[in-house]
């Protein structure tokens, strides 16, 4: 016993404060079914702190105006408020030259305006598009439509039972036709971390451009755009303790610089006449319209949030959390864990045998306990795991050990009732 | 709903462990497949209509305790009955399932089929539960294949999509 307080206080100046960042959190007082909320699908969505709250507060009841517009007060206010959230963005990606962050609606529309902007312009026929079997259907979709397009074809990284990647099949798949990569950080469904770094420096040996889907990377760990040298990374604000409906698109500026923009109207433009309009230059070429301005000063607030904790902190106590709820569940007879990659972030994919996932979700509702119940916008994935659907929980640097205990007597008491 | 117990009674769960007329008929004359794409619920139904009557019904696929059993336990109501009476039960479990029919209060003949009416309080629920019936329907129409999204998602705006 005391060995173990020994051990626990060494290590506390790289431990995060878990009491002091639950109280950071009001929905986590809520009680469900009149039981306390056990939040463990953050995977599909994260929960907002109160200085996140607060910000939005502040910007609407004292700095909304539209922005790079009017030359009035409340204009230029919320003018510098966006931009710096973007510098923020920018410093939290460690991206070279705050020009290159785009603000989109999410992860999904980051992908799409790669899509339209960059692979309609550079992808042909018989063009080959190098995906993962990992991937979330907002980077397999857009590729399947500019591939029917263009008459261009998809390429398949296959994994093996871990949920692995495989590396030498992935390599073996480069040819001259090979003009795109687009592939997870993280993937959603399983959690394996995939070797990025490794492969875009394969993927520009052969002088092959890649997108990186960061949606589930970008709260867990620490990114560096400059390190990984991908060509582009999307990511959503609200996986982040940030608001929905704002997104990133990371791009190079050489790359978005000869990309066709993606939406056209205000913001966009430099000049329009009914003859001919002459576009602006990156990164307004791509914000076209009103952006949604709080949100993406939300989003700056969220990154000083992260940041104010520690993305290594962070990162070392999800582990901690995905180290014990894998030793517990994967104790329990009757549950499978899908996905068993040795890199991995705190996602924990699992089946309990003769139970349909819905039913699972539905039960542990009942106790108060939210997690993901279904194909998680990844049918590829499940097909490859001959399972039609995956109970899922996903984990958050304020979710408890003592969360994933009660995780574990809903699974028991799912059994029991279906025994 | 926060008792489980409610929902998931022991009949539910009889059902879906051994559901009844599980299987296919031969020489069947009435098909149709049922999906709900957002779970990955699949029901493949087959009928043999001899006139106006349901002489022979069967049906096989994957799905959660409450599809299965609503699957089941449907096979068993209609078997026997004429089309026009399993066309009124679907409708009145799809007013049950949804909330529109009020089982306690209106006449209706569901019977023992009235258990999954807590469905009504779980709205992503829901859909399991109508899946089988919307395929029986579609069956007696000979419209081959049916989905819970689109025109005929009973509770529009419930999906189950996303991350």
């Amino acid at each position: 016993m005391k060995i173990e307080t020994m051990a626990v206080k060494e290590v506390s100046g790289d431990r995060i404060n878990i009491d002091q960042i639950r109280a950071d959190f009001p929905i986590l007082g809520l009680r469900v079914s009149g039981k306390p909320l056990v939040y463990l699908d953050n995977a599909a969505s994260s929960q907002m702190p109160q200085a996140v709250i607060d910000r939005i507060v502040r910007y609407q009841t004292q700095e909304h105006a539209n922005i790079h517009r009017a030359v009035h007060y409340l204009s230029e206010l919320a003018t510098r408020e966006f931009e710096a959230a973007r510098i923020k963005v920018q410093h939290f990606l460690n991206a070279k030259e705050s020009r290159e962050i785009i603000f989109t609606r999410g992860t999904t529309e980051a992908i799409n305006l790669v899509m339209h902007g960059y692979g309609r312009a550079f992808i042909g026929k018989g063009d080959e598009i190098i995906l993962s079997g990992l991937e979330h259907h907002a980077n397999i979709v857009p590729w399947q439509m500019l591939a029917q397009e263009k008459g261009a074809v998809l390429r398949v990284i296959p994994m093996n039972d871990a949920g692995e990647l495989l590396i030498a099949e992935f390599e073996a798949l480069f040819n001259e036709r090979t003009k795109f990569l687009a592939l997870s950080h993280v993937s959603n469904a399983l959690g394996t971390i995939n070797p990025v770094k490794q492969m875009v420096a394969y993927a520009h040996k052969h002088g092959v451009p890649v997108l990186l889907d960061g949606a589930q990377a970008a709260p867990h760990q620490a990114l560096d755009m400059q390190d990984l040298d991908c060509d582009f990374y999307a990511f959503s604000g609200h996986k982040m303790c940030g608001p929905t409906g704002i997104g990133v698109l990371y791009g190079k500026a050489h790359l978005l610089e000869k990309m066709q923009p993606f939406m056209g109207g205000g913001d966009m433009i430099l000049s329009v006449t009914f003859e001919k309009t002459t576009y602006n230059v990156i990164p307004s070429k791509f914000e076209a319209g009103t952006p949604p301005i709080m949100a993406a000063i939300a989003l700056g607030t969220a990154i000083d949030y992260l940041n104010g904790i520690g993305l290594a902190k962070i990162e070392m106590y999800e582990q901690e959390l995905l180290d014990y709820a894998t030793g517990r569940v994967s104790a329990m007879p009757g549950v499978r864990i899908i996905g068993t990659a040795r890199n991995k972030a705190a996602v924990l994919s699992f089946e309990i045998k003769g139970v349909h996932p819905h039913d699972v979700g539905t039960i542990l509702n009942a106790d108060g306990i939210a997690i993901r119940t279904g194909h998680h916008c990844a049918q590829p994935v499940m097909q490859r795991f001959h399972v039609p659907a995956t109970a899922r929980a996903s984990f958050a640097f304020y979710n408890t050990k003592q969360e994933i205990d009660k995780l574990v007597d809903g699974i028991r008491k799912v059994q029991e009732m279906f025994s | 709903m926060s008792d489980m117990r409610q929902l998931y009674q022991e009949v539910i769960l009889d059902h879906n462990r051994k559901p009844r007329n599980f299987g296919s008929i031969l020489g069947a004359n009435r098909h149709a497949d049922g999906h709900n794409p957002l779970c990955g619920d699949h029901i493949k139904l087959s009928m043999n209509v001899q006139g106006d009557k349901i002489e022979a019904i069967a049906f096989e696929g994957e799905g959660c305790a409450i599809c299965k059993a609503s699957a089941s336990m449907m096979t068993g109501a209609v078997k026997g009955k004429s089309v026009q009476d399993a066309e009124i039960m679907v409708e009145e479990f799809r007013g049950m399932a949804t909330g529109t029919l009020d089982t306690d209060k209106a006449s209706n003949h569901l019977g023992k089929l009235k258990i999954f009416a807590g469905v009504k309080d779980l709205p992503s629920r829901v859909k399991c539960a109508i899946l089988p019936w919307h395929t029986l329907h579609a069956a007696l129409h000979s419209d081959n294949s049916v989905s819970t999204e689109g025109e005929a998602d009973p509770v529009p705006g419930t999906a189950i999509g996303g991350q």
